[in-house]
């Protein structure tokens, strides 16, 4: 089947891509409603991430897409967040699982790794024969991840690793976890301290996260470090205190402002279709007052984070890009989706609950896209203290 | 092995398509994309090509200079593309449209052609063969597989029941059946590659291809009347009473089903 090119956005946001730009974004959109949209609904009623579909998104190119040489596709910062966009039309579990390989685990690769680090890893993690995952978060650091206590200690020539990582997007599939820990280093920037610990490595172990009512077509686990001793060549050279990992982050959370226009995307187009042919008061839904003004503000919002989404990539092309830029995107564009999400499912009354359609599933994956890469409030936080100078924290 | 691919450029079937009053022929003046049909073929191409050694070329005929389904195959992976396109090319049929592929067809100088076994839009399933009378090298049709031997091609070749094993010297041409291979994505290294590719665009005159045989003069087809297809009528419910089941096999083998 061509893909589908149904036109929800009223500005025609995509009239401004290049054919090239078009070409990936068919492409990706045709795998996606090939082989995601008839299979999502059971793999998330199974809480299942389907495995067979890393060698897909690998051939696609996706993995380190941005990154020059390595594997990676030389490909501009505009690109890359179209083909997040049109995965996260799919589900936002194969955006994240994306992201965490290429925009968190891989670009943390290539910023901060040593030449040796950067050829062992990248070009398989870029084909999909190795997996990466990236572990920040701890069960006692969240928001505040210089508060962590996985600690890395000097043993000789080796590290000793002690310590617990939760919500690890892929941790228990992954060959390798790019685990941050605070070390006794003390320089101008602390002391924290990314390190490439190989999943195979004795006191490293993950255990799945069960019961999750959100992204559940993707993996989370817990991490725990146990005595893990890893070589200092594992450690990543140029990652100097906590700011290596945000900058990290920033990558990420660049790619979610795409991703959220695409899950959007999916909740519109199903909520105009489903007005048209279902019929209330003898009335097409659609023909109804009502509806069209909900159907229009999720337009207004989700064309709005398009163009939103569009100013991030010429500002990152340009090398402009600030932190902030990048919170006010975040921010906006997945509040936005979750608004669309949720007047989405209402407009599909009683068959909005079910995993039939796809507004109640993106609605439920938003909820942790909007606590993830930064919770909303903390990107309220960003932008409050660019604006006042005050750090409300 | 060179293989040449003939892949058709049509509108989007996800549109809505409209007819012309005065030709009765379809609207083709948007933007044009690769047949689904064909994008069998060219994946079989590329995984021939990939096995046995060789390139892909492929040869398409278009109005307008549409480049659009070709960079499409290009960036799956073919390597050049060869594109006819000409204003008097304009109410060509069938028959006229084989005569000008094969004459491009000469030029790229292939060891094997494939096309599918029927356009989307067009569907006549006539050109293939067509085209291989022009150029007088056999032909087989209807191709799930397709190996390559030396100096045949082995094709299994689908029929109502199964499959025929049939042996063909090359140069040939094969039909490849819609669906026997997952075309695939192209890769965002694919599309940028299909930047730099070769596409030859060529007129009529380069083909060395008379006017007379061509266009609204050469055509001998003739649409003389269109009608709207008759709306589907509303299907019979079945209550089932303990007996439904009869009903529906009663109501197949009505309609020789089973
Ligand atoms: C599905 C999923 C996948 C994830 N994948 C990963 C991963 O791969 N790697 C990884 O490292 N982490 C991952 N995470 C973790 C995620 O990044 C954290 O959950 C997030 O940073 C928030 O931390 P927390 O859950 O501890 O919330 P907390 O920090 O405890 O926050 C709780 C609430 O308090 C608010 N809050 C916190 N501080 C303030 C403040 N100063 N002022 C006002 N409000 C405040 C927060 O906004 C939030 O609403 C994932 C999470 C989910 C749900
Ligand atoms: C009277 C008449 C007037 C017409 N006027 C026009 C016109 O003005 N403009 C116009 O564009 N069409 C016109 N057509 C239609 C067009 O000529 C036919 O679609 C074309 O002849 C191919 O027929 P088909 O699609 O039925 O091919 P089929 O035999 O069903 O195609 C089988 C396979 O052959 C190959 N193939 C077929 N056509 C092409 C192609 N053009 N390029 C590359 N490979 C191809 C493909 O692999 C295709 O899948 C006209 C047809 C008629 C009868």
């Amino acid at each position: 089947m061509p893909p589908n090119t149904q036109d929800t956005d009223l500005l025609d946001i995509d009239d401004i891509l290049s054919e090239e730009e078009i070409l990936l974004r068919d492409s990706v959109r045709g795998f996606v409603e090939d082989k995601i949209l008839p299979n999502i609904a059971s793999w998330y009623e199974a809480g299942r991430f389907e495995l067979d579909l890393v060698k897909d998104l690998a051939n696609l190119g996706i993995f380190g897409m941005t990154l020059d040489g390595y594997g990676g596709g030389g490909a501009r910062a505009r690109a890359y967040g179209i083909a997040l966009r049109e995965l996260e039309a799919g589900d936002s579990g194969l955006r994240s699982f994306v992201s965490v390989q290429s925009s968190l685990t891989m670009n943390g690769i290539y910023m901060f790794g040593s030449e040796e680090q950067k050829n062992e890893w990248l070009p398989k993690m870029a084909s999909g024969d190795a997996l990466g995952c990236f572990g920040l978060t701890e069960p006692d650091a969240g928001s505040n991840p210089a508060a962590m206590k996985t600690n890395a200690v000097q043993k000789g020539g080796d590290w000793e690793i002690n310590g617990v990582k939760t919500w690890i997007t892929n941790g228990s599939i992954s060959d390798v976890a790019l685990v941050w820990a605070q070390t006794e280093e003390t320089n101008s920037t602390g002391g924290i301290r990314g390190f490439l610990v190989p999943t195979d490595s004795k006191g490293f172990s993950a255990t799945d996260i069960s019961e999750k009512a959100s992204m559940r077509a993707s993996i989370t686990s817990e991490i725990s470090l146990n005595g893990v001793l890893v070589p200092d060549e594992f450690r990543l050279p140029e990652a100097t205190g906590l700011k290596a990992a945000l900058s990290c982050l920033s990558e990420a959370r660049f790619g979610i402002c795409f991703g959220a226009v695409g899950a959007a995307r999916s909740c519109l187009e199903t909520a105009i279709d489903y007005s048209q042919t279902r019929e209330v008061f003898a009335k097409p839904l659609a023909a109804l007052a009502l509806t069209q003004d909900k159907l229009v503000n999720m337009a207004t919002l989700y064309s709005n984070a398009g163009l939103v989404a569009m100013h991030l990539a010429a500002l990152k092309e340009s090398g402009k890009a600030t932190p902030a830029h990048i919170s006010y995107g975040k921010r906006n564009n997945v509040a936005a989706a979750r608004e669309i999400a949720r007047e989405a499912r209402s407009v599909l009354g009683a068959n909005g609950i079910s995993l039939a359609y796809p507004p109640i599933r993106h609605m439920a994956n938003l909820e942790s896209v909007y606590t993830y890469e930064g919770t909303h409030e903390i990107h309220t936080l960003v932008l409050g203290q660019k604006l006042t100078g005050h750090s409300a924290f | 092995m060179k293989i040449a691919v003939c892949v058709k450029q049509i509108p989007d079937p996800a549109e809505e398509g409209s007819l012309d009053d005065a030709t009765k022929t379809l609207k083709r003046e948007g933007k044009l994309i690769l047949d689904d049909s064909d994008a069998y073929g060219v994946e079989m191409a590329l995984q021939l090509a990939d096995s046995a050694g060789g390139e892909v070329v492929l040869v398409s005929m278009a109005p307008n200079g549409e480049t659009n389904g070709l960079r499409t195959a290009l960036a799956m992976g073919a390597e050049s593309a060869i594109l006819v396109s000409d204003p008097a090319l304009q109410g060509t049929d069938a028959l006229g449209t084989a005569k000008v592929l094969a004459a491009a067809l000469k030029t790229a100088s292939p060891d094997l052609i494939l096309t599918a076994t029927e356009s989307t839009d067009g569907y006549t399933g006539t050109v293939p063969e067509q085209i291989a009378e022009l150029l007088e090298w056999p032909s087989v049709t209807f191709a799930k597989s397709i190996t390559i031997d030396g100096d045949k091609v082995k094709v299994e070749r689908q029929t109502e029941v199964g499959y025929d094993e049939v042996e063909c010297p090359t140069p040939c041409v094969v039909s490849v059946t819609a669906g026997v291979v997952e075309p695939r994505y192209p890769s965002f290294k694919g599309i940028m590659a299909a930047k730099s590719k070769p596409l030859e665009e060529k007129t009529i005159a380069d083909l060395g291809i008379d006017a007379s045989q061509i266009g609204w003069e050469g055509a001998r087809q003739e649409i003389v009347d269109v009608a709207e297809v008759p709306a589907r009528e509303a299907g019979e419910v079945i209550t089932d009473e303990g007996d439904a089941h009869e009903k529906i096999v009663d109501f197949l083998k009505e309609m020789k089903v089973v």
